[in-house]
């Protein structure tokens, strides 16, 4: 307690932002020109050690920091982020948030989670605009329907919030929706509620500021080479601005995780592959919920700019290079308006790519390693964004307890060789195909 | 300003023909050639938007599709098409369009009581507020701020899915993207090296900044005439290179000129996806803004874009101008716009001294060198501006018209994406991109070359470049056009931002302003993609190309370091943006995916069938077009009680043939096949490597070294490709051939106690006797005459044949089969009935094959081989694959006969009613018990046969009591199929 | 998008293709183990920089290549078939 007292007021002297986001304060600093308004997270300098060491400035390494700092009084931390903070996956996605899966493990996770965003302005004070508009899943065949069905009840069984939609429902809920002209008609819905978008930006800037005032060290620019260890521990890592000791640390580079996990000899159950995104020019509000094509990838939701912001599945061969691609946008763009063939006409202004852990089951890492003191955080495949704050909680409680969290027991890594893989879908260690 | 400003006779409308078209409801007279933007200024029309925050009035500040602000809506055959620059918008006669974001109406827009909030909603002030109560988010601010965002409305044609859309591949040696002097003179050049050339350019008239300068037309027209007689070269107009995508591959959207009436068969734009072995990247450069107080003030407009009105449109910007520059460039507009006898009141240069200075006053124009313009005046629009002359002097100067210049900044994009360092010039005070000469070369002002003559001889020289590069022997061309010379120049002086109070905009589309980069830096947002983000800085739809990189010489300023170390965000594809259907082509809608039909698929029609989509397969699903059951159970139990025939030719059928044939199916199926005697077949089951059952089918050995396998419908295509690999990858010198046969056979199962009496009148050279032919037989024979296969296998669970005939036969044998049949009791069944009748048997389809299932979880485990090596032998061994907790296939039957089972029930313990312990797969009424039957995968399921659990379904607020049971819920001993 | 030079029909759209993922695992024997085929079936090295990867041209000639292509710039080195002996760049080797 005596230590994080001491962290506030260091963090304060730094000049970075020490007063509450509100309506007062912005009315008052409106009045004197904005000149009040001071870094909303501190520029650290990193030191020679601590305790815990987080590699990632994204989502999950700052929620992670904060989570440490916050839930378990663990201030002597510090994030270090190759370039600056939140310009990986966590700016990178199309912002939906979700917990409408089968495999009970991945519901209770993503629940967990999906009540966490409910909090998350209040945990931050910061306005990240959750927007619980909800998520239509479409479907287009009765074995589709069936799955759906079986995915539900699921969910209903553990508390979580989905609804049967039919078509005139459908229609009535989105009604761009073409229920018959397209070579799947839409036989119906699934509709979660509670499920909608985030403005992704804001969550990296949210948790960065919450986790600074608490007293994490931000470091941004600080290139991880390699992970250090010592007689099978963990020491620390070699970095840009030279070696940084720690007696844990945790990556939660998605993406990046076998990268650095190969410093010291460690094979992961991962490829990194490219999935793309795309938004479209701001138009006036067409579109007030997500949904999810059936016969085809493709998902979409409309941003409170009034940007289409949509997205599909992954080129589909391993890929560092943060890119989109024509075949990509062709696909996305056919399913697209095969669902939604009104927006014909509505521009795309951007397509870009984010670089992904692809797990061999499609489902998270938070695990210890092989190597003590390194923890691991990544294999987020498509599910990274919405599991920010369920991560965060989850990997801390891992670092600060040597446990793991209840909710994210079964994410570990010896699920692989054993045998217990969470594969939602059943595709196979094939992670170009999930 | 006031009235009309047209004042002569432009380059692109020298006919004159005059256009009609509407805006904002009312009626204007253009030319054929006009632009929407140059005819609006023609007409006087000078206020034509409203800003994105603010809803600040705002006018046509640019000449092309880089325009922030002269955003319309156009109202047409293809319904409501918002945020189209009218500055790109060519007219045509009929054009309806209308300004955006505003309510109720342009000239009174009641937002713009955002204006006057502004000071309390600086850049990101969301992010601060709207945090309570936490529910008033969606309900209150959110829809508030959803509404008022957004720019113009869309509205889809009633008959979207039917507006046509094109996509075409094309190949080419060299690309060359950018028709100016550059990229006319790379691409004569490289046609007279023997290359193929296409030459893309965004705008409608081929020439670029020659377009611009009457000296240079006659060479324009010279450049012109040769390239289009050339056979070597496509000339590529209206045509923007939107991304490039690495390995020579581009993609571009060519539009096609829009007409007046009905949208019919005009295809608006063509996807053209282009492969070219080298490119040269001909892109020109882009004018950028000055900030200062009210440089966003109708009547403010680039300097360039003021010359290609005057050139291109004979329309004069104002009536009174003063034009604001750092550089040479602007006095083109000064010198062109006195000619045509508009008044220029003065330039205004940042300068001491310039060639171009000189020049202009010797044509009589005032230049105030070392001076500045520190604010544009006005309310509505410019009404004078305030000059500090190099003396520290202040004046204030009348003026309808402000032309802006702060320098040139070379189009990137493409290099960018291309790969290509971007590196600091300081020449143009801009960034110029160092590309890999294995990729292409960039060429003209987009690395910085200045001047129309100096820019033919870079286009030449890339040229060269292209050819050593590709091997080919230099270019030589006697009779290339000759260019005019270029006049001396100087060098630009950076000029970025004049500060003093009031807004000074770098984006105008977002309204961010310098002191919004200000705030973001103070904030913390000191990176220039966090700055980006924070203030939305260049994400608007010009994508900040007039504004951005003077939104990032502030940001350096503000951190104190040089604009060369703040960077460049990543410069992404869409150039321009895209409409979704030119991306989409023509795969949409019905054709989104291919349609594979069964050879019988008309007969099937023609008999009343339903059809389902089988994966891509449309597949006959019951000879009835009701919904109910009663069809379906019809159609079963008549072949339990007679005899039926289906389709079943969407089967994968794979035939293996080479000396290691067996040893390969040994290797890639579970079970053994090399044992299998020669005119039997087996049931195979394949796993993938982690252990779980990937596929089943069945194996006939057609011959020592020749065996048929045949796939579930939906595997078909992922088991040829597992096959493939492996044959390939890991016993890559075994004698093992692969042929899809899928397509070649029709095949057909005779099913129930009866099909043996029916098949016996139409098979020859097979005597179906039980002996003769037993359960698991496989045979060639005559089949109604046609030469094809005989089977023995059962899906149904009873007495039953599959027959195949080459496709082409498909019909007449399966007519004659039926016509034969028919007096004895047979009759068609579909898909349904299939399912009905495998589910009561126990068989597994995808249902169970989920791919999470092991052999062990279905009950198939002694299938399995316990010695040699199989694909999944090692892995599928692992404890948790065979332990305890395992979802087993079970049966399940309601235990009230009156209750209905129904897929994706979950199976719950009363007594811990939210721990699903498994889920309902398939059900089906059953054929001759009473009530219903199901197929399940239970926790631990085979141990719990004869208990009762609930089979519930919260999502219809269903919950009954069912009991397991075996899974094989008919004919558990196989002695139907046997017999 | 990649352009794959196929040895038996030429320079090809990658969507005439279909991945297989990591080239340089190698099957282990029957008898190897849990831990061998552990390794085989899961773990990756997943390289940034060169990748050696199977290509099943499924829309062509439906040969497995094995295409050594560079995971940030796309750049292929070369293209063989599996009984050929692997082409790694220089750096790699």
């Amino acid at each position: 307690m005596k230590l994080s007292l001491q962290r506030t007021r260091k963090t304060r002297a730094d000049g970075a932002d020490s007063g509450d986001y509100g309506l007062l304060r912005l009315l008052r600093e409106g009045l004197f020109g904005h000149q009040g308004w001071t870094p909303a997270w501190h520029k650290a300098t990193p030191r020679a050690h601590y305790r815990v060491i987080v590699v990632g400035g994204g989502g999950q390494g700052l929620a992670t920091a904060h989570a440490l700092a916050t839930e378990h009084g663990i201030t002597d931390v510090a994030v270090l982020e190759k370039g600056p903070i939140g310009l990986g996956n966590v700016g990178r996605n199309t912002t939906i948030i979700r917990s409408n899966y089968f495999q009970p493990d991945n519901i209770r996770f993503y629940e967990y989670s999906l009540k966490r965003w409910e909090q998350l302005e209040r945990t931050l004070n910061f306005n990240a605009m959750v927007s619980q508009r909800g998520t239509l899943n479409l479907f287009h065949t009765e074995a589709q329907r069936d799955l759906f069905t079986r995915r539900a009840n699921s969910m209903r069984l553990l508390g979580v919030d989905a609804e049967a939609l039919d078509r005139k429902e459908v229609k009535e809920l989105v009604p761009l929706v073409d229920l018959d002209h397209g070579r799947f008609p839409v036989l119906g819905g699934f509709l979660q509620p509670r499920g909608g978008t985030v403005r992704h930006d804001a969550v990296a800037w949210g948790y960065a500021r919450a986790a600074s005032r608490a007293g994490v060290d931000i470091v941004e620019h600080c290139d991880v080479r390699r992970v250090v260890a010592e007689r099978g521990r963990v020491t620390g890592v070699e970095t840009s601005r030279g070696f940084i000791g720690a007696d844990i640390v945790c990556l939660a580079v998605a993406g990046h995780s076998s990268t650095l996990a190969g410093t010291v000899g460690l094979r992961l159950p991962l490829e990194s592959h490219v999935l793309q995104a795309f938004v479209s020019e701001s138009i006036k509000p067409v579109l007030d919920v997500v949904v999810t094509y059936g016969a085809g990838h493709f998902y979409i939701s409309q941003s409170d700019k009034g940007g289409l912001v949509f997205g599909g599945p992954i080129d589909g061969y391993n890929t560092y290079g943060q890119r989109g691609t024509l075949p990509v946008a062709e696909e996305v763009a056919a399913a697209g308006l095969t669902m939604l063939p009104g927006l014909s006409r509505v521009r795309v202004l951007r397509q870009w790519g984010g670089v992904m852990d692809m797990s061999m089951d499609g489902s998270p890492i938070i695990s210890r390693t092989p190597l003590d003191g390194l923890i691991l955080n990544g294999g987020w495949c498509y599910g990274g964004f919405k599991a920010i704050p369920a991560g965060g909680i989850a990997t801390a409680h891992l670092i600060a307890t040597g446990e793991p969290h209840e909710i994210a027991r079964h994410y570990d890594l010896d699920r692989f060789a054993d045998g217990r893989t969470i594969d939602e879908r059943g595709t196979g260690p094939y992670p170009w195909a999930h | 300003m006031t009235g009309p400003t047209r004042i002569g006779t432009g380059f692109f409308d020298q006919s004159a023909t005059p256009v009609h078209f509407r805006f904002d409801g009312q009626t204007y007279l253009g030319r054929d050639g006009d632009t929407l933007a140059s005819a609006l200024l023609a007409n006087g029309v000078q206020v034509v938007g409203r800003s994105f925050k603010f809803h600040r009035r705002r006018g046509i500040y640019t000449a092309g599709p880089e325009e922030p602000s002269a955003l319309v809506t156009v109202i047409g055959p293809y319904g409501r098409e918002p945020n189209r620059p009218a500055t790109t918008l060519v007219l045509y006669d009929g054009l309806v369009a209308e300004s955006q974001n505003r309510w109720p109406s342009l000239r009174v827009d009641l937002l713009a009581v955002f204006g006057r909030l502004s000071r309390f909603l600086p850049a990101g002030f969301y992010y601060k507020t709207f945090m309570w109560p936490a529910a008033a988010w969606e309900r209150v601010y959110e829809p508030l701020i959803r509404r008022a965002a957004g720019l113009g409305r869309h509205q889809a044609a009633t008959n979207a899915h039917k507006i046509p859309a094109a996509t075409a591949q094309v190949h080419t040696d060299v690309l060359v993207i950018g028709a100016g002097p550059a990229g006319l003179s790379a691409a004569l050049s490289l046609s007279a090296a023997g290359l193929r050339v296409i030459l893309a350019d965004q705008d409608e008239h081929l020439g670029g900044g020659t377009t611009l300068d009457p000296d240079w037309h006659p060479w324009r027209a010279a450049m012109l005439e040769r390239l289009s007689a050339d056979p070597l070269v496509r000339l590529w107009p209206r045509t923007t290179v939107i991304g490039a995508y690495g390995h020579g591959v581009f993609g571009a959207l060519q539009t096609t000129r829009r007409r007046a009436g009905p949208a019919g068969d005009i295809v608006p734009e063509t996807l053209q996806i282009i492969r070219a072995a080298s490119t040269v990247l001909a892109t020109g450069c882009v004018e950028r803004l000055i900030a200062l107080p009210g440089n966003d003030l109708p009547g403010v407009m680039l300097a360039g874009a003021a010359l290609r009105y005057l050139v291109g449109h004979g329309v004069a910007p104002g009536h009174r101008t003063v034009i604001f520059t750092n550089n040479d460039d602007a006095y083109a507009t000064a010198v062109e716009s006195r000619r045509r006898g508009s008044a220029i009141e003065a330039i205004v240069d940042v300068r001491e001294y310039s060639p171009a200075a000189d020049r202009a006053r010797g044509a009589g124009l005032t230049v105030y060198a070392g001076a500045k313009i520190e604010a544009i005046l006005g309310e509505r629009a410019v009404r004078a501006v305030r000059v500090r002359d190099r003396e520290g002097q202040r004046f204030t100067l009348p003026v309808d018209c402000v032309l802006l210049s702060g320098g040139q900044t070379p189009a990137t994009a493409l290099a960018t994406q291309l790969s290509a360092d971007l590196r600091w010039n300081s020449a143009i005070a801009a960034f110029t991109p160092d590309l890999s000469p294995m990729i292409g070369q960039v060429a003209g002002a987009a690395h910085g070359v200045c001047g129309l003559s100096a820019a033919v001889e870079d286009g030449q020289s890339a040229a060269q470049q292209i050819a050593q590069t590709l091997g080919l022997r230099p270019i030589v061309i006697s009779d290339f056009p000759t260019a005019p010379a270029d006049a001396p120049r100087a060098d630009l002086e950076p000029c970025w931002e004049i500060a003093g109070p009031g807004k000074a905009f770098v984006d105008l589309q977002h309204d961010v302003t310098t002191a919004d980069i200000r705030l973001a830096r103070r904030e913390g947002y000191e990176h220039v993609e966090h700055m980006k983000r924070y203030t939305t800085h260049g994400m608007a739809t010009d994508q900040g190309r007039i504004g951005g990189l003077v939104g990032h010489a502030v940001l350096a300023t503000a951190r104190g370091i040089d604009i060369a170390a703040v960077g460049q965000p990543r410069a992404r594809p869409f150039l321009e943006s895209v409409p979704l259907a030119a991306l989409a082509g023509g795969e949409t809608g019905e054709h989104f995916k291919p349609k594979r039909r069964l050879p019988l698929h008309d007969w099937h029609t023609a008999h009343g069938a339903s059809f389902v989509n089988a994966g891509l397969w449309l597949r006959p699903l019951v000879y009835s077009h009701d919904t109910g059951w009663d069809a379906v159970m019809d159609e079963a139990r008549h072949v339990r009680r007679e005899a039926g025939i289906t389709d079943v030719s969407s089967l994968g059928k794979i035939e293996v043939a080479g000396s290691d044939a067996a040893a390969f199916l040994d290797f890639v199926y579970a079970n053994r096949l090399s044992t299998l005697a020669m005119g039997r077949c087996r049931y195979g089951l394949m796993l993938r490597e982690d252990g779980i059952v990937f596929d089943d089918g069945t194996v006939a050995r057609l011959g020592k070294d020749h065996f048929l396998l045949t796939t579930t419908t939906a595997n078909a295509a992922a088991v040829l490709e597992h096959l493939e690999f492996h044959r390939q990858t890991i016993y890559p010198h075994w004698d093992v051939t692969l042929t899809d046969v899928g397509d070649h056979w029709a095949q057909f199962a005779v099913a129930g106690p009866l099909s043996r009496t029916v098949l016996t009148e139409v098979i020859e050279g097979v005597d179906l006797a039980n002996d003769a032919f037993p359960f698991m037989a496989a045979a060639g024979a005559r089949i109604a005459g046609v030469p094809g296969r005989l089977f023995r296998i059962s899906f149904s669970g009873e007495l039953a044949y599959e027959v195949a005939v080459p496709a082409r036969y498909a019909r007449e044998v399966w007519s004659r089969i039926l016509e034969t049949g028919a007096p004895l009791g047979l009759k068609p069944y579909g898909l349904d009935a299939l399912n009905t009748l495998r589910i009561e048997k126990g068989h597994i389809t995808s249902a169970e094959l989920n791919g999470q299932t092991s052999a062990r979880d279905l009950g198939l485990e002694r299938l399995g081989k316990t010695d040699g090596d199989h694909i999944g032998a090692t892995l599928a061994r692992r404890p948790a694959l065979q332990g305890a907790g395992r979802l087993e296939l079970v049966g399940v039957r309601p235990v009230d006969s009156e209750q209905r089972l129904r897929n994706g029930t979950h199976l719950i313990d009363p007594d811990a009613p939210t721990t699903s312990l498994g889920y309902v797969t398939s059900c089906t009424p059953a054929t001759e018990q009473v009530g219903w039957v199901g197929l399940a995968l239970l926790n631990d399921g085979r141990i719990r046969i004869g208990q009762r659990l609930l089979a519930v379904s919260p999502l219809h607020h269903e919950s009954h009591a069912v009991e397991i049971v075996s899974p094989h819920h008919l004919d558990p001993e196989n002695r139907r199929v046997r017999a | 998008m990649l352009r794959i030079p196929c040895p038996h029909c030429g320079v090809r759209d990658e969507t005439e293709f279909r991945y297989r993922g990591d080239a340089t695992l190698t099957r282990p024997a029957a008898d190897a183990g849990d831990t061998a085929f552990t390794r085989y079936v899961y773990e990756r090295n997943n390289p940034k920089g060169w990748h050696a990867e199977w290509w099943l041209h499924v829309a062509g000639c439906r040969a497995v290549l094995r295409v050594v292509r560079h995971t940030v710039t796309h750049g292929i080195h070369s293209v063989t078939l599996p009984h050929e002996p692997a082409d790694i760049p220089v750096e790699l080797r």
